[in-house]
């Protein structure tokens, strides 16, 4: 992203700082104000009273976000003080007011005491009014620097700044909030660090600096509507229904009672028989209709929400995204930092060509190692964002391996030990026609089987490892040999008889199982990946 | 590495350890028995009896054969780890791939100068690899063996 020089009137060059951090590097003579210039601090202790705060700006979002947080309290706690008497009202709004003001206070000290230091080696945050916490992050334990905006800090110009270290979810650091180009160049400083050296300033790059460039992946409004249609939730569907069903005591009569129904129309009633079979069609018709718009629409306004304006871009630090129209997120995904490939799709989208695609990551993305990097996209926009994260995809002559026989009679014979016994119990207690149920779920499941055997397949090359899933809406994982961290296979009793295993690989970030295959086929794979494992160390990929 | 090369067999210790701790559970067990017995009218000794000649072959046994299960090779830069025996998992963690090492003694094991090495690694199975049943020193000198191969990729 730093296609221009950022337009800056001083420009501190930082100390190049190896990696190990053997020794501390010297003091930069030239002076600057802000703290922010690595070289004057050399990562000591005894100046970190004055520390930078993070913008005043966030103390008001922080007010405004703990008032969403009392306002239904104080709605309900007024109408019970209340209580139809409105001369209370002199009382409360001197109590309600003073409750503000402390609160405005506590977010006013919570944001002064609050400050942060990027240091030579390390960041460091000292925070608390009563009890102090004070945190040091070395550079070398970040894996990433996200911006996130919300709604309200996103009115204000403002970006919440997370570190990522790996530890994973409450742990992280985070400022919040900064503003948009503070938060932009805090990064670009962390990840020059990171790197060994370059230059920073006090006056940070604007935030759009990547315009110029042709994005490798972007969305625009019809693409996401598209997306929104495929992303059809039926689980709206399912809970609309079931809340007719609950909710049904709210309706004039019994909608799933098929007796009274046929009373009412063959009854004295007779009002909806009156009105012809057309408009009893239309009814059903109606609340057809009626669900299935609020699945569309479901899907349409979560797609619209998460992907609006998606953009993944190539920058000199990484894979960037951006996307969202409310929320807006950025993220950075180092290249080399890339562990394994998804590709997925849905049942229905694949017959239009659609997939997504992930990037196994050590940098977290809110919880999830999986970046989707572009999540619905044609094969041929996939394939250079594979070509960029310097992974490939399989090729036509990969020799793809199946699961063996006896794994698949197994599975078929275990679905049918669970089904089975459960269809003579309904049988025996007289329920012939639910019986049918385990019966019919069995065969669906032995067919499903059968076909996915044809299809789960596992292939090796030279540097990845490829296992294909899921033949109704194939997945593709796309793991690198040498990024992988251990290697398991594992028996069960019956595996053991039956002679196939399950070859588990230890992948940072996401899970790498290629089951049912044969024991030989197990340790055979295994000899490749521990080859190549071997040659590098786990230095050489972080 | 071959997948033939011989286990290296854990600690005979490690199966005294594996032989009390099945004991206290057994003892533990023993109470919902005796508590069964004195349910059942009159003292035959209907439940407490099949219990501990069944208890005694489970001690006699299990701890054997699962000691047996169990084996180790650290060969070329590599540790295997292999266990189970109705569950056999066989797992290898080259020392390039280890974040960090622990070397755990619980009381028992200190009892019996024996103790776990755990290597953690970053990928998400496999986070952490056990291996029970060394002698103190082994453990310590295994460990020492490996942190030096790390270093020596480091540098």
């Amino acid at each position: 992203m730093d296609d221009r020089p950022p337009p800056d009137k001083r420009s501190v060059t930082v100390p190049v700082t190896a990696p190990a951090r053997s020794s501390d590097p010297s003091p930069d003579p030239s002076p600057d104000p802000l703290p922010v210039a690595a070289g004057q601090e050399d990562g000591a202790a005894e100046d970190m009273g004055d520390g930078q705060r993070t913008d005043p700006r966030s103390f008001i979002v922080g007010a405004i976000a703990s008032l969403g947080q009392v306002a239904l309290p104080l709605a309900f706690g007024a109408y019970a003080v209340l209580d139809g008497e409105p001369t209370r009202l002199l009382f409360a709004i001197p109590a309600v007011l003073a409750i503000l003001a402390v609160s405005t206070a506590l977010s006013y000290l919570n944001w002064y005491r609050f400050t942060y230091r990027i240091g030579a080696s390390d960041i460091r945050v000292e925070s608390g009014v009563i009890s102090r916490a004070a945190r040091s992050v070395p550079y070398e334990r970040i894996q990433d620097v996200s911006l996130e905006q919300k709604l309200i800090p996103r009115l204000f110009g403002l970006v919440e700044v997370r570190f990522e270290t790996g530890a994973g979810g409450k742990d992280e650091l985070k400022l919040s909030y900064l503003a948009e180009a503070e938060g932009e160049r805090l990064r670009e400083v962390v990840r020059s660090q990171k790197d060994g050296a370059v230059v920073m300033s006090d006056e940070g790059a604007p935030a759009e600096t990547c315009e110029a460039l042709p994005p490798l992946f972007a969305m625009g409004p019809r693409r996401v509507v598209t997306f929104g249609l495929f992303e059809f939730s039926l689980a709206v569907v399912a809970v609309g229904a079931g809340a007719a069903q609950q909710f049904d005591f709210l309706l004039p009569f019994d909608l799933w009672d098929f007796d009274a129904w046929q009373d009412r129309l063959a009854g004295p009633g007779r009002w909806l028989a009156g009105l012809g079979v057309a408009a009893q069609i239309a009814g059903g018709t109606i609340a057809v209709v009626t669900f299935t718009t609020l699945g569309f629409l479901t899907g349409l306004v979560r797609t619209g929400l998460r992907e609006w304006d998606f953009r993944l871009e190539r920058t000199d630090k990484g894979l960037r995204r951006r996307r969202g129209l409310l929320t807006r997120t950025d993220v950075v995904m180092p290249i080399h930092r890339v562990q394994a490939l998804r590709m997925g799709t849905g049942v229905v989208r694949r017959w239009f060509g659609w997939r997504e695609l992930k990037v196994v990551s050590l940098a977290q993305d809110s919880g999830s190692a999986n970046h989707s990097v572009a999540p619905f996209a044609q094969a041929k926009e996939i394939a250079p964002i594979v070509a960029v994260t310097g992974f490939h995809l399989p090729d036509e002559g990969l020799d793809w391996q199946r699961a063996t026989r006896q794994y698949r009679t197994d599975q078929v014979v275990m679905a049918g030990l669970v089904m089975f016994p459960l269809a003579v119990g309904l049988a025996v207690a007289g329920q012939g026609l639910l019986a049918l149920l385990p019966l019919a779920g069995f065969a669906v499941i032995a067919a499903m089987e059968f076909a996915n055997w044809r299809f789960v397949a596992t292939g090796v090359d030279a540097s990845q490892l490829f296992l294909r899933r899921n033949f109704l809406a194939p997945r593709l994982a796309i793991a690198s040999r040498v990024k992988l961290q251990s290697v398991e296979i594992s028996q069960g009793p019956i595996a053991r008889r039956r002679g196939y295993a399950t070859l588990s690989l230890g992948l940072a970030g996401g899970k790498f199982a290629i089951s049912g295959i044969s024991l030989d086929r197990a340790r055979e794979l295994r000899a490749a990946v521990l080859e190549s494992i071997a040659g590098r160390d786990f230095s050489e990929l972080v | 590495m071959d997948d033939n090369d011989p286990l290296t067999p854990l600690d005979p210790a490690y199966r005294s350890v594996m032989r009390i701790v099945t004991a206290v559970w057994l003892a533990i067990l023993l109470v919902p028995t005796i508590a069964a017995e004195v349910a059942i009218p009159g003292w035959n000794g209907v439940v407490v009896i099949p219990y501990l000649l069944l208890a005694a072959a489970i001690l006699l046994r299990l701890p054997q054969r699962r000691w047996q299960a169990r084996g180790y090779v650290m060969v070329d830069e590599r540790l295997r780890v292999v266990r189970g025996m109705l569950f056999h998992s066989d797992t290898v963690v080259p020392f390039g791939r280890v974040q960090h090492i622990d070397v755990d003694q619980g009381p028992l094991e200190r009892a019996y100068d024996i103790a776990t090495l755990t290597v953690h690694t970053a990928g998400s199975h496999n986070a952490s690899v056990h291996l029970p049943g060394l002698k103190h020193a082994d453990a310590l000198a295994m460990r020492d063996a490996i942190r030096a191969a790390i270093r020596r990729d480091t540098l």
